[in-house]
């Protein structure tokens, strides 16, 4: 079981991306996707950084792939999905449509909101040619197994969600615009003044999501680190981890040394943040299982 | 314009064909659709029965088998499709990959409608449904504008279907886990969103509250109408804001926009509900028939009367109009 570097949800100035990316390329991982994944009005703010990138970790040995919108909708978010596959880079379709843009047998990875609930769908994937699967956060250990051994069985690599806030929903509506009284066309690109999201609690102050542009993640931060043996024994051929800000690079080799104690070592550099990992365990996601 | 009626028991059927339905929908009484609630839905025999009794009205049966099968336990589904197929139905409505499939694959002759369950939220996404599986229909997110609408009717050879009343989700349908987050069960996987099996209400000085999960939704001063604690329409906090930070307590009341509709090129109408009373049904039903005939003859819209039937006395356009993004 290896690592997979999910792309940035969040809404980072490019420096912090340059310098992002230029510190992980060290870090014990082996691929990464990288790509705007939530909303195609910040992608010129950044956009620049990715060839750089991109060389740089090829050039750290890592096999790199471009991610999709996860909600395609515009003519220009069409048109930006049809150009991934002039970059000869791997894509990561992370809304079905993509597909759509496709040359005959170009080299696909799935991303983790796109629906892969069971074996007829990971066929179906499997025969136009997908080679990597991240399954969706909320399938249970159950799902996983059964998809892990169907995958091994049609050589696709089928992926969890290791660590990182959940990807719970998507919507047509910019939420941290509205939280700010601005429509989605007026936004001023507010996401950008909360680099691990806007949280969201109950009126009881406990803390629940987490508003990142039109994506709501769960605001405790996902992790399988307690539930490693049982996903490796299922056959699980990598974890993804979904990017931070904090110290990234010590997040991945912790994961990458995958120790005894790898829960209480995750919770220890997540200082002040609530963790859980209740998808797995077929509970609700917002709750942990410790042990 | 056809209209598509909810029909969450059989007798909801009968009353929907009574008040003017063009067609209805339903699902079988199992986690293969996306209203598995207690108390509702068709067995097979049900099934047969009210294919025949719309049918004899010059009604069609559309079943909804809109869920994502559970990884080992697919069977379950495809049983589902070939029941419907033996029922007589006049199409399926399903939203995920593998089942649209086996379906093309082991039921050639079924009509396929995709699900709004599987967010074909573009002209291309519908493109790659109508190519690989031959679905003939769409039901649309409500994600789009009308203006988005009528450019995907232009695009595509695939006629489409949309919401114009009842719940309204904010979120991309079909790509939500908020309710799983929040409980473990989620319109995907088990076909229920904000479960009632996990809903607790309570009376307290401070008002009414209404729990999921033990997380409160709502606070509601005592004798306010208290909305059901669907969780993107929750009251929570947020830096120094508090409040309906995702939506308000709305349902979709599309009927203003029937003309707009009709001139963007859609096919048909649906009533979301299928958890809904007869009575309402029967109401509902009723004032979008006149509605759309009147439209159809190129009359004004009546006055309609159905504030008192949305959900929290609000109701919006949705995504309809570009402002509510």
């Amino acid at each position: 079981m290896d690592l997979t570097i999910g792309p940035n949800a969040f809404f980072w100035p490019r420096e912090t991306v340059r310098a992002f990316y230029r510190d992980l390329a060290a870090a014990p991982f082996a691929r990464l996707v990288i790509g705007e994944w939530v909303c195609s009005k910040r992608l010129p703010f950044w956009d620049q950084e990715i060839p750089q990138a991109v060389e740089t970790l090829q050039a750290a040995g890592k096999e790199v792939a471009i991610s999709s919108l996860a909600l395609i909708t515009l003519p220009r978010e069409r048109r930006q999905t049809a150009a991934l596959f002039e970059t000869g880079l791997p894509v990561e379709i992370a809304d079905l449509s993509a597909l759509r843009h496709m040359p005959n047998s170009y080299p696909f990875w799935v991303g983790p909101t796109v629906n892969v609930y069971n074996e007829g769908t990971l066929d179906w994937l499997a025969s136009r040619g997908a080679r990597r699967i991240c399954l969706p956060v909320e399938l249970p250990l159950a799902s996983i197994s059964v998809l892990a051994r169907a995958g091994a069985e049609r050589g696709v690599a089928v992926e969890v969600w290791g660590h990182g806030k959940a990807p719970l929903a998507l919507s047509a509506r910019c939420y941290h615009a509205r939280l700010h009284d601005r429509a989605k066309d007026a936004c001023l690109f507010v996401c950008g003044e909360d680099p691990h999201g806007r949280d969201v609690s109950t009126l009881e102050g406990r803390s629940f999501l987490t508003v990142n542009g039109i994506q709501t993640l769960g605001q405790a931060v996902t992790t399988v680190a307690g539930q490693i043996e049982r996903l490796r024994s299922a056959g699980v051929s990598s974890l993804r981890l979904s990017p931070q800000p904090g110290d990234f690079p010590a997040l991945v080799a912790a994961y990458a040394a995958a120790g005894p104690d790898l829960l209480g070592q995750v919770q220890g550099l997540l200082p002040g943040q609530l963790i859980a990992n209740g998808f797995a365990e077929g509970q609700a996601g917002l709750a942990l299982q410790k042990g | 314009m056809d209209l598509v009626c909810p029909a969450g028991t059989p007798a909801s059927l009968r009353a929907a064909v009574g008040a003017g339905a063009h067609a209805v929908y339903c699902g079988f009484a199992d986690e293969t659709n996306a209203r598995n609630f207690p108390g509702l839905n068709f067995s097979r025999a049900e099934m047969a029965e009210g294919v025949a009794f719309a049918h004899a009205q010059g009604v069609k049966v559309l079943c909804a088998i809109n869920t994502f099968p559970r990884a080992g336990q697919q069977a379950i589904w495809h049983r589902a499709l070939a029941d419907a197929e033996a029922a007589g139905v006049d199409a399926v409505i399903l939203a995920d990959l593998g089942l649209l499939d086996h379906a093309r694959c082991h039921h050639p002759g079924l009509r396929l409608h995709l699900s709004v369950q599987a967010a074909a939220a573009n002209a291309d996404a519908i493109g790659l449904y109508a190519a690989a599986f031959g679905v003939r229909r769409v039901v649309l997110p409500r994600v789009l504008t009308v203006e988005e609408i009528a450019s995907i009717t232009r695009e595509v050879a695939v006629e489409t279907e949309v919401f114009v009343f009842g719940g309204l989700c904010v979120m991309a349908e079909g790509r939500c886990a908020l309710s799983s987050w929040a409980t473990g069960l989620s319109p995907n996987m088990n076909g229920v969103c904000s479960p009632a099996s996990h809903v607790a209400y309570a009376d307290t000085p401070g008002g009414q509250e209404a729990r999921l999960g033990g997380l409160l939704i709502h606070r509601t001063p005592k004798g306010a109408p208290a909305p059901y604690p669907t969780l993107c329409k929750g009251c929570f906090t947020s830096g120094d804001q508090t409040g309906h930070l995702f939506e308000d307590p709305v349902s979709l009341d599309a009927m203003t926009l029937l003309p707009a509709l009709k001139r963007a090129g859609v096919t048909a109408l649906k009533i979301e509900g299928r958890q809904r009373s007869r009575a309402y049904v029967t109401e509902v039903v009723r004032a979008f028939r006149a509605a759309i005939d009147a439209v159809e003859a190129g009359r004004p819209l009546p006055a309609a009367q159905l504030q008192r039937l949305t959900e929290g006395q609000a109701a919006t356009t949705g995504a309809y109009a570009k402002t509510w993004r």
